[in-house]
Order: C-alpha cells, then structure tokens, then sequence
C-alpha cells in the first residue's frame, strides 16, 4: 500500500502539471521529438540496412561473380556497324579457376544472349541463358515444374531448355510447356521443366529474369559460337564472348577474400583489358552492414542531442516553477513537509512531462514509419528495443534533470521562503 | 504545578551575513507552561522573531538548548525537526500563508498528511475544525474567495487539526482591520481557554493585551517577563 502522503504528494505535482496545460505541453515538445525522433530515424535505417542484406544475401554470402565487361575503350572505337569486338570471361578461365584453386567448391558459368523465342505464332523478346546442372543450386532457384538441365543434357548437347515463369506464361498462358517445343532462330528445343517465380525489380522490361529461357551450356556453345548480335538504339554491334558470367562457390566462407584475391591475380595474368569485373558479395555485405552501423550512430546521436535539449527545456521550466513557488514550499516545509516529500512533488513534474513526451513520442515515433512504407514505399523496420530504448530515455531524462530543480526546492531554507514575495 | 511545555536555556543564535557576524539571540533562558498564552514583544531586531522561528524548530540554534514536551530538540535532524511540526506545532502568519491551488478543505489537511495520518481520519478531523471555525459551508472554496479574516480562520483550523502542542502566531491580525482583527484574537482566547498553549509575537500592545502574560525582547536579550526557569 502507497502511504497516503505519497499519493497526496503525486496528485499534488499532477494538479500542477494540469494547471498551466499549454506550459506543460510546449516543455514537453522536446521530449516527445526527441523520442519520435529517435523511433523513426533507428526503425527507417533498420528498414534499408536490411533490404540491402536481402539483396546481398541472393547473392550468396560464399559466392564471388565474376561478369564479362566491355571495355570501355571499345565502345568509341565502334562507331562502324558491323565491327567484331572480343571481350570477356573464357572456358579456359572457367576451367583454370576449377582446377587450379582448392578452396573453389562449385563453378557455374554462364552465357547470355538475346534472342526471340517463339511458339507457335506467339513471341518473346528473351535472353538465352547457356549453363550447366548445378546451377540452380547456386542461385538459390528451382524448377517448379518438370525439371532442370541434366548432366546426360550437357553431354549430349541435348536441345532441351527450362523457361523461365514469366515466358512461359506469356508463350503458353494456360496450356501445359513440358513436352512442348519452342524455336530460337532455326532451332527447336524441348522444354523439361518451368521455372519458379524470381523476385526482381524490373517487371516486364527486357531485363526481367522471369522471361529467361535456360539451355545446356555445351548446346549454346555449339548453336551460337559465341557470336552475339546486339541491337541497341539505331546501331548493332556484334560480340563474341565465350562466358558472360562465372560465378564461384567457395568452399568456406573464411576462404572468400583470399580466393577472391587469387581469382583477380589469376584474370589479370591471361587476360590483356580489363574486360571483367568481380563482384564480392561478402565484401558489400560488410559495407551495407559498416554503412548501416554509422548511420544508425549519426542518427541516433542526432535524436539524442535532441533528448537533451528536451530534457534542458524541462529543467529550464522547472527551476522557475521552483522559484514561483517559492512560498509554497516554504508553508509545506513549515506544516511538517520532509525535504523528500518536496522533492518527490516536483520530481513527479518532471517525470510525468518526461514519460507522458515519451508516450507521445512512441506514438508518433511509430505512425511516421508506417507512413513512409505507405506513400514512400520504403521498407521500416520497428524494432522492439528502440522503443524500450527511446522510452526508458525519455523517463531518465526526466529524473535526471528534474533532481536538480526538485532539490534546489527541498533544500531551501524554509524562513527565507516565507519571506519570499 | 503546571507542565513546562516548552523551555529554552541560553538559546544563541546568530547569522553570518556577508562575513559579518550578528548575534540575533544573545543567550535566552525562558521557559513556557501548558495553557499559557504569552505575548512575545520588542522592537525591529529585538530577536523576537528569531526567537518564535526557535521555538517554532523552523531552525536550530547555535547553542544552547530547547526542550519542547519534555525532548531536547535543539540537535534534531531535518527529517526529525519536521515530524516535530506537523505533529506538534501550529503556524499562523501574518499572511495567511494558505497554499492558493488548495481548497479549505485540503489547506486545512496539509498537517496531517505530512503526519501520515490517513486519508479518513484527514477529512474528518479537517471537516470537523472547518466547522468549528465557522466555515463549515465554504469547505470547497479556494482562499482567493475568501476574506482576510476567513482566510485567517482556515489558517487556525490548521494549526490546530493536528492537536498541536503549541501555537506559533505571528503578527496574526497584521493585515486585518480591528474588527475582524478583534474576532480573530477572540477565537485565539477561546482556543487557550480550552487549553491550548498560544504564543504570539507582535508590535501592537492593544494585541498584546488579549494575552495572559508578556515577554519582551531588545537586542536579542530577555528584558521582561516570562516564566524564570528553575
């Protein structure tokens, strides 16, 4: 049971808080921009740190790919139409990183290359994308239906592909693809399996992956001789690229930055331009993750030099509620009021304003995020301990810069306060 | 024999005020009985405020020592002093010194709840003393709508709702005119003659005379009056 002089005492700061309603409410605004502050900036980071990780982690954390670029170079010398440019990752790579390095677990390579699919009279505009069995383990993406390129497959050059969700609903719609046939230039192959649904950002443009068609690598090879025509903007240019991308499984993620080091020393040696580049998933794993931290500490210590200034604008306030009460505390003191009742009567001020700013500032802390996902599209991510956080903060500040004020109060002289005007 | 209900024995007390050193009470010996009702007198600087604020364990002196019921309160702590005054004592100030956001209810409680009285026994008790003061009526206005004597009137209530052993008055009708001023220290009578001990400082000697007894100050020494200690 509460004494009653405690609970006297609590409605008593209460009643005082009530009095002067605007007062309270403006001393409190620091507070509760502090904390709101605190909430929205923390959960809108957390929601961009870890979209960032998503996107990474597809990529496969023990992964390193490695992509066939033009030159650059190249691209103001090919003004000509029709001018052959070689460029780009080969089998002989692909084959010396396999061989030559321990700590390379699994190697997919990969050609790309535009072309049209048809079925029937219905047509995609696609890429072919030539590569071996185990790539969907890679990947991280499986057939849904029938089944992917075999090992008999590669060996034989089979025609067979696997498509991609998107072109087989656009070349199909609702018929059944397994068993049907679909021709690429003068070619027909037989499709053996339908992708799943692959997340991607670029719906319906030539880029999106659902409308990719997935044939053996050694048939690509053989149909296509690494000759690729692109069409681009009025002019054409013609490429020959034997792998458009390798992409490497370490054995152990530990081993990632040393292979990933031998693999650059490897290309370097056989290779005259630069005509590749190597993207290290890990590497902008730990950069998204660095970035994340710095920005969490930059704006959470925005947030909190704003507490602070909240929690100055309390103190402010109440050092001159103390001196105007002057005479109260005085006449308390005379009637037998101890020097922590008088403390626990302002510090109940201080408190409520603190913790009530706090409340507020949850609740908008918490509205503001949500109103981003909604008209920003941007993912947030309120997490539980930057609320405990926030809170708990908003109520220190209140016992802390409360104390100050409320013993000044408690510890004045009680004859010299009844003096007071 | 009456009981001594308050004694001093060579109370000093003195302020440092800028360095410089001055001696409020240069050493009183006085002792006070049950039901006695004393007129404290002298003129500006005599001490006999000081004295009042001494006896009222608003402070403590510098040497010398107070008994108050029968216990040595001159080394009291903070804590220990202010149990003294809200169970045994009773303030009345010039101004009224009514706390303005309390109705008169709640002014007249205040006692007892820094007491730890509980909250039953604090409106009942408060009720009954209202009414006894003849403001039984007007419990939940604020003193703002009330007037210099009627404020005056709650101030008594609560310097005696917690059965105090002394009254402490000070300059109590200071700032009412004789009428009511007259109704006031008739009330104060009454209140000893049922009795309550009363102590009051003044300047006036009309006021002084409702008193049964005079003490009088000057310079912070006992010039007239009292009980003599043994």
């Amino acid at each position: 049971m509460i004494p009653f002089r405690v609970t006297t005492t609590i409605k008593v700061g209460l009643k005082s808080l009530m009095l002067h309603k605007m007062r309270s409410i403006l001393t409190a605004l620091g507070v509760i921009f502090g904390v709101c502050s605190v909430i929205a900036m923390l959960s809108i980071g957390e929601g961009a740190g870890w979209e960032a990780q998503q996107q990474l982690k597809l990529l496969g954390r023990d992964n390193i790919i490695i992509k066939s670029i033009k030159p650059p170079e190249e691209e103001v010398a090919n003004v000509e139409r029709g001018r052959l440019i070689n460029y780009g990752l080969t089998y002989k790579d692909a084959e010396r990183i396999a061989t030559t390095i321990p700590a390379v677990k699994v190697v997919v390579p990969m050609k790309r290359m535009d072309k049209d699919v048809y079925f029937g009279a219905r047509r995609v505009t696609s890429q072919i994308v030539g590569t071996v069995p185990w790539y969907p383990d890679i990947a991280n993406f499986h057939v849904a239906r029938g089944h992917f390129l075999t090992f008999t497959d590669m060996a034989r050059k089979n025609n067979v592909c696997a498509l991609g969700e998107g072109i087989a609903k656009k070349l199909f719609t609702y018929m059944d693809p397994l068993g049907r046939a679909v021709k690429v230039g003068p070619d027909y192959y037989r499709v053996v399996g339908v992708m799943e649904q692959r997340a991607t950002l670029k719906k319906g443009s030539a880029d999106d992956l659902n409308l990719d068609i997935y044939i053996p690598l050694t048939t690509a090879r053989e149909r296509y001789s690494d000759i690729n025509v692109r069409i681009t903007s009025g002019t054409f240019q013609v490429e020959r690229v034997e792998l458009r991308q390798i992409t490497v499984t370490v054995n152990d993620v530990k081993n990632v930055p040393t292979t990933a080091k031998i693999i650059r020393q490897l290309l370097k040696r056989f290779h005259k331009k630069v005509d590749y580049e190597i993207v290290v998933p890990l590497d902008l794993l730990h950069q998204a993750q660095k970035t994340k931290r710095i920005f969490s500490v930059v704006l959470g210590s925005i947030a909190a030099i704003s507490l602070l200034v909240g929690g100055i604008g309390i103190m402010n306030i109440m050092l001159a509620s103390v001196t105007e009460r002057t005479r109260e505390i005085g006449i308390r003191r005379a009637l037998g009021a101890k020097r922590k009742d008088i403390i626990l009567q302002f510090l109940v001020e201080t408190v409520v304003l603190s913790a009530g700013g706090g409340v507020l500032g949850l609740i908008f802390g918490v509205v503001i995020p949500l109103l981003v996902t909604l008209f920003a599209d941007m993912r947030t991510i309120i997490t539980l301990w930057s609320l405990i956080l926030a809170f708990g903060i908003s109520v220190a500040i209140g016992v802390i810069f409360g104390l100050y004020p409320a013993s000044r109060a408690a510890n004045m002289d009680p004859i010299e306060a009844l003096r007071h005007e | 024999m009456p009981d001594k209900i308050a004694e001093v024995i060579d109370l000093k007390k003195t302020y440092f005020l800028g360095g410089v050193a001055v001696e409020a009470l240069r050493g009183i010996t006085l002792a006070f009985n049950e039901g006695d009702f004393a007129a404290i007198m002298g003129p500006s600087g005599s001490g006999k405020s000081t004295l009042l604020n001494l006896l009222g364990c608003l402070d403590r002196p510098t040497s010398g020592s107070y008994y108050l019921g029968g216990q040595d309160v001159s080394q009291f702590s903070d804590d220990e002093l202010s149990d003294i005054r809200s169970k045994k004592l009773g303030f009345i100030f010039q101004s009224y010194n009514l706390i303005q956001q309390l109705s008169v209810l709640e002014n007249i409680e205040v006692p007892l709840v820094y007491q730890g009285a509980s909250p039953a026994e604090c409106k009942e008790r408060s009720t009954k003393l209202a009414e006894q003061v003849g403001l039984g009526g007007r419990l939940k206005h604020r003193p703002a709508e009330l007037s210099g004597g009627e404020q005056q009137r709650v101030a008594i209530a609560r310097a005696i709702v917690n059965d105090s052993l002394i009254i402490l008055a000070d300059e109590p009708t200071g700032n009412l005119d004789s009428a009511t001023g007259a109704e006031i220290l008739l009330l104060l009578s009454r209140l000893n003659e049922q009795g309550k001990t009363i102590l009051m400082v003044t300047h006036d000697e009309k006021v002084a005379a409702h008193a049964r007894s005079v003490v009088r100050l000057n310079d912070g020494w006992l010039v007239d009056g009292g009980t003599k200690a043994e």
